[in-house]
């Protein structure tokens, strides 16, 4: 399917909100923004839902809790308990005091490692994948906006012109895509 | 936009824009290196080297070439281990700690002191695996099923939880740093214009684009693996402390040892922060993302945490004489004015009247004094492990067995040569790697830079 997508530039933050704002007012949808840096208050105008990122990480952390409280049982208490002192290791919890400190290091670890794999992954940011950015500038001074013709059934191609000419911006790039 | 008060100083001085942060950071890497680069590239290299041969004559020959004997079987290598991991803690409390705090300082000086972190605990993770003499069969201390009867490593020693706390935290402070190293690398990719820096920088990059989403993202994950990696910080080094406050050896077996321990980590990280980036700032040019402000406020940390260790070395004193523990008594008595007793004093000056001077607010504003008392307080802190592991076992309970402890040449050529790579790791990060979160120093441009809160419209916003 063919479709034109429209970049419309901009080199401040706040003028790029503002005029996402108005472009979204009037019944726009925006499918991208493009940015140096995080944008405070742009996702629920563009509206992009917060990320669940934090509940996969609570689950990792559950996972890591559970591996090294399943595994020192089993290591210290199942398979070979060892008699120190003349203080056996009985039961899982007269020694648990001797795992906490373990235990809290692999749910971190768990915690902080599959979070980050996931991130990664959800992201598609790998080594050697392309850059996607459409323009270089883009992670340096300058803030774009992706609008495609083919999510904006409502408005034409000149209407949007139209639009964007009333509120600004710096640059305007428009792209065939097949 | 962040708000902050106007009477607060800025963090950004001149009159930056985006641009000029990206400009400011991006040129060391792009331009040919200074030759006082080469110059001390080349000298840590070399000692660098000379460390690793030691360590490789030392794998060869066995622990027998330190200087350790039977009374002292702990010396220069557990001090050298824990002076490094000590020096490790800045780096995550800075990145970690202060994000959670909100405090927007620490955006110029989080990358670098994150890098020095991670250098620093490779130097420090040396220690351990060489003092196993069989460094071959490291893998013994991962808990991995067996033919020796299914024997499991002892998950009851704190030189276990030592493994599992250093390798978490090595492994999640490295993930930490290249998650927020991700959107600069792309910085620098799509202004790079030799094709080998190009690709270099876009296999790092991961193929960043600055989306919203990722962005959305990023800033959760950041902010999660800053709550994880704080309590990471706090618990690393008290089960570094654990190592010696579980044992049964007077002036090792103190229950004050945690807190204390990591108030002296977080004491000598930022020194060797300060020491690194005063150096940093002038050669790279970078006096207006990291001027007297950011060194002032890292100098109080200094001072605070100062303050916390003298306060632990006086109560480990006073409890010593008030437990009524003849042999406690002994290792404190024994530490202040036995043939320790230089040692002693040398960590007492270092680390209890130098951080007291921070008071003064002409001295902790002054670069070159800071940079003075940073170098001090690095050597107060090898100090303090050395009083508290060799003076404690220098004379145990058989006088007979007394003895004293002199490094080899070994020993110091292994610390020296830590010292060296430490070296050759830093410098190669800062002539290759953005070291300062240029991106995330965007986001404070406008609330806390120079030119946009003298500006008129700077309180029309709030």
């Amino acid at each position: 399917m063919s479709d034109k997508v429209l970049y419309v530039m901009y080199d401040d933050d706040e003028v790029l909100k503002n005029s996402a704002k108005q472009l979204v007012a009037k019944g726009v949808k925006i499918s991208e923004v493009f940015s140096p840096f995080p944008i405070h208050g742009i996702d629920p105008i563009i509206g992009i839902k917060n990320t669940r990122l934090g509940i996969m990480a609570f689950l990792y952390g559950l996972t890591g809790l559970t591996l090294a409280t399943v595994g020192m049982r089993y290591f210290m208490i199942v398979d070979w308990p060892m008699n120190i002192g003349g203080k056996p290791n009985f039961s899982y919890l007269e020694n648990m005091l001797a795992f906490v400190p373990i235990t809290f290091e692999f749910t971190v670890m768990c915690a902080a490692h599959g979070m980050a794999i996931t991130y990664l992954l959800r992201n598609k940011t790998l080594p050697g994948m392309p850059a996607q950015n459409p323009d270089p500038r883009t992670t340096d001074d300058k803030f774009v906006m992706e609008i495609r013709l083919s999510e904006n059934a409502k408005v034409t191609e000149a209407e949007l012109d139209g639009m964007l000419q009333e509120i600004g911006y710096l640059e305007l790039d428009k792209k065939e895509i097949k | 936009m962040q708000k902050e008060a106007a009477i607060r100083e800025p963090l950004i001085l001149g009159h930056k824009t985006y641009h000029d942060v990206t400009e400011d950071v991006c040129r060391p890497i792009e331009d040919k290196a200074p030759k006082m680069w080469y110059i001390l590239f080349g000298i840590a290299l070399v000692i660098g080297l000379y460390g690793v041969g030691s360590i490789l004559y030392l794998l060869g020959t066995g622990i027998g070439v330190w200087g350790l004997n039977k009374t002292i079987g702990w010396a220069w290598d557990i001090t050298n281990f824990v002076w490094w991991v000590g020096i490790g803690h800045a780096g995550t409390l800075i990145s970690a700690v202060l994000l959670l705090f909100r405090q927007k300082w620490r955006m110029a000086i989080n990358r670098s002191a994150e890098a020095m972190t991670i250098f620093a605990v490779f130097m420090a993770g040396t220690f351990p695996l060489i003092h196993m003499g069989r460094l071959w069969v490291g893998y013994w201390v991962m808990p991995i099923p067996n033919q020796f009867g299914s024997l499991w490593v002892n998950f009851n020693s704190p030189l276990l939880w030592d493994v599992f706390a250093i390798s978490t935290y090595l492994s999640v402070s490295l993930v930490f740093w290249y998650i927020g190293l991700i959107p600069d690398f792309a910085t620098i990719r799509d202004r790079a214009k030799k094709p080998l820096a190009k690709k270099m920088y876009g296999i790092l990059s991961f193929g960043w684009s600055g989306r919203a989403k990722h962005w959305n993202r990023f800033e959760l994950v950041s902010l999660v693996l800053a709550g994880l990696a704080t309590p990471l910080v706090f618990s690393v080094h008290s089960i570094v402390s654990f190592d010696f406050a579980t044992s049964v050896i007077p002036g090792w077996h103190t229950t004050i040892f945690p807190p204390y321990f990591v108030a002296g980590a977080v004491f000598s990280g930022f020194a060797m922060v300060q020491t690194l980036l005063l150096i940093m700032r002038k050669a790279m040019g970078l006096e207006a993302y990291i001027h007297t402000k950011h060194v002032e406020y890292m100098n109080i940390v200094i001072m605070v945490t100062g303050s916390i260790v003298g306060t632990a070395y006086i109560t480990e004193l006073f409890i010593s004489w008030y437990s009524g523990v003849e042999y406690e008594s002994y290792a404190f008595i024994n530490r202040a004015t036995g043939p320790y007793w230089w040692a002693y004093w040398s960590m007492m000056t270092c680390n209890v009247i130098s951080p007291q001077l921070m008071w003064i607010r002409r001295l902790r504003r002054s670069l070159l004094f800071t940079f003075f008392i940073s170098i001090v307080v690095n050597i107060g802190m090898w100090f303090e492990r050395y009083v508290i592991i060799v003076t404690s076992i220098h004379r145990d309970y058989i006088p007979a067995a007394w003895s004293m402890h002199f490094p080899s040449h070994i020993d110091i050529a292994v610390y020296i040569g830590t010292i060296g790579l430490f070296f050759v790791f830093f410098l190669l990060f800062a002539r290759y790697f953005p070291v300062l979160a240029l991106n995330e120093v965007k986001t404070i441009l406008k609330g806390s830079g120079q030119s946009y809160k003298e500006s008129p419209d700077y309180h029309k916003h709030h």
